[in-house]
């Protein structure tokens, strides 16, 4: 019993790459010309309106220097076993000046969402989900934050019908492994198991890509994604 | 010995068969609907839904009906199996109660009629038809039905506290000042399906006007509780107490201008202004009269 343990030991000890975690790295960008932001006219709103000194813009296509790409979620798409549980943390999503925060929430199925409203004003979250069922809830200002999940996975628009330019996302996925670019258009997918696996990257408006990727322990890889942008 | 485990085997072989075969019997129940002593049966509904339903709804029961490129709002969709009436909350499917009393009742302001001269049979067996387009009636149960709490006295008080919520969940930003349909949201709106749609002028009609969901005190405290699915109008079951509800709809009451109701009586009585309401969440209806020095709330024209 013991030599068998000590046989382990030696073992992990002379090839510790077979314990190591992988990870895939890369950055997001794309061809081509998007479409411009437009301006939010909040004037209909004027608890919102005045907290911003310079126009508010749409969010739908996000660009940063070098034609990088943001609010991409790169997941795992398959590969992975799909998890047992949700991670008992919360996810939280922000009404704040009219805005949703963060544009774009991944969670995984059955994971607490908590929505929060940070506005002097009332908002409707309207999640106008297909695979899951859709919901419609008043939130004026000063209630507690409303709890919610989702129970299958999909990408969900979300609304305020009260504010039509408010727009965001819910990301539920049935993998703890993701990540959304942000900033830079750089996402990190770390502690992954060595494996084959695919990895779907989605946008709300350029739709989605796959890259198939194979790991072995502890190897860090790259994979970039390149979306054709749209011109309207 | 042999034979007597060979005989036991073949029981317990039948018995699971029976089982296999009432478990998949469990979807063709589903097809089967209850209101009162009523079963509706979806074979005898679909007979009924072809003759009087697929012209608006479509065969598919998509709301892709020859009909309904002429119409506004688009006929339901069955598939989506999302519905406006409900006594359950937001997100979960109605009771079959809530369907029956759907069909029977019709949509106001839409093309959906009162279909109360087919029999009650055939309403029910139709609403189990209606049920065989989504699959979400085989995975998904209808939610908890609302408890609605015995209405509180309609009193100025209350209606008083119902405009002050009127004003506080900001329900005028669509519905509008006078609930004309005219709040400063009302002309951007659109349903689930991107198709415009207008919020609820409480003002128009007559007499008998009517809610989408329903005529009574009880419909109205329905339809903000658990909103409307599929529409921009949402829940308030979470932010609404229940006595509050009651406020809130005899305030919605004096907002139907030309409608004969107790609400418009007593607030005829009491001068035909609302006595505004200063602090945050006092006046439930039992509360004493409104401060005599309360300023009036802007006069209406009646």
């Amino acid at each position: 019993m013991v030599s068998t343990k000590l046989f382990a030991a030696f073992v992990l000890l002379l090839c510790p790459s077979l314990l190591m975690a992988g990870s895939v790295s890369g950055k997001v960008t794309f061809t081509g010309t998007p479409a411009k932001p437009k301006t939010i006219d909040m004037s209909k709103e004027p608890n919102c309106a005045k907290a911003y000194t310079t126009p508010p813009m749409t969010e739908s296509v996000v660009t940063g220097p070098g034609n990088t790409l943001d609010n991409v979620v790169v997941y795992i798409s398959a590969g992975a076993p799909d998890e047992k549980s949700a991670p008992s943390q919360a996810v939280t999503f922000e009404q704040h000046n009219c805005r949703y925060t963060p544009h774009v929430l991944a969670m995984q199925v059955n994971q607490e969402l908590k929505v929060v409203n940070s506005d002097q004003t009332s908002h409707n979250i309207h999640p106008l989900a297909k695979v899951n069922r859709e919901w419609n809830k008043s939130q004026p200002p000063g209630t507690p934050p409303l709890s919610e999940k989702f129970d299958k996975e999909e990408f969900i628009p979300v609304k305020c019908n009260v504010h039509p330019w408010m727009r965001g996302y819910f990301a539920v996925l049935k993998t703890s492994h993701y990540a959304i670019s942000a900033g830079d258009g750089k996402f990190t997918l770390p502690n992954l198991p060595p494996g084959k696996y695919t990895l779907t990257a989605w946008h709300e408006d350029y739709g989605t890509q796959t890259a198939d990727v194979t790991i072995a322990g502890g190897e860090a890889k790259d994979v970039d994604f390149t979306f054709k942008a749209k011109a309207y | 010995m042999f034979r007597e485990l060979n005989r036991a085997m073949w029981l317990s072989l039948m018995l699971s068969l029976v089982f296999l075969n009432l478990v998949c019997s469990l979807p063709a129940m589903a097809q089967e609907t209850h209101v009162g002593k009523l079963t509706g049966h979806a074979d005898a509904g679909k007979k009924s839904y072809q003759r009087w339903c697929i012209g608006c709804h479509g065969p598919y029961g998509d709301g892709n009906g020859e009909n309904a490129p002429w119409i506004d709002p688009k006929p339901r969709d069955f598939v989506a199996a999302t519905f406006k009436c409900r006594s359950t909350p937001t997100g979960t499917l109605p009771t079959d109660q809530d369907l029956y009393n759907s069909v029977a009742r019709g949509f106001t302001n839409s093309n959906m009629p009162h279909w109360d001269a087919l029999t009650k049979q055939t309403r029910i067996d139709l609403v189990a038809y209606v049920k065989t387009f989504s699959d979400r009636w085989k995975t998904d149960k209808p939610g908890d039905i609302l408890k609605i709490p015995a209405e509180t006295p309609i009193t100025i008080q209350s209606i008083a506290h119902g405009a002050d919520l009127f004003q506080k969940l900001e329900c005028w930003k669509c519905h509008g000042q006078q609930g004309r349909g005219d709040g400063p949201s009302a002309s951007t709106l659109t349903d689930s399906k991107d198709n415009p749609i207008r919020p609820y002028n409480f003002a128009a009609g007559t007499d008998d006007s009517r809610f989408k969901c329903g005529s009574t005190n009880q419909d109205i405290y329905k339809i903000f509780m658990t909103g409307v699915d599929g529409t921009p109008m949402p829940s308030f079951n979470d932010v609404i107490q229940p006595n509050d509800a009651w406020d809130l709809v005899h305030y919605l009451r004096t907002l139907q201008i030309n409608r004969h109701s107790k609400e418009n009586e007593v607030l005829r009585a009491a001068g035909g202004k609302i006595p505004k309401i200063e602090t945050k969440d006092a006046a439930p209806a039992a509360a004493p009269a409104a401060q005599p020095d309360a300023k009036p709330q802007g006069g209406r024209k009646r």
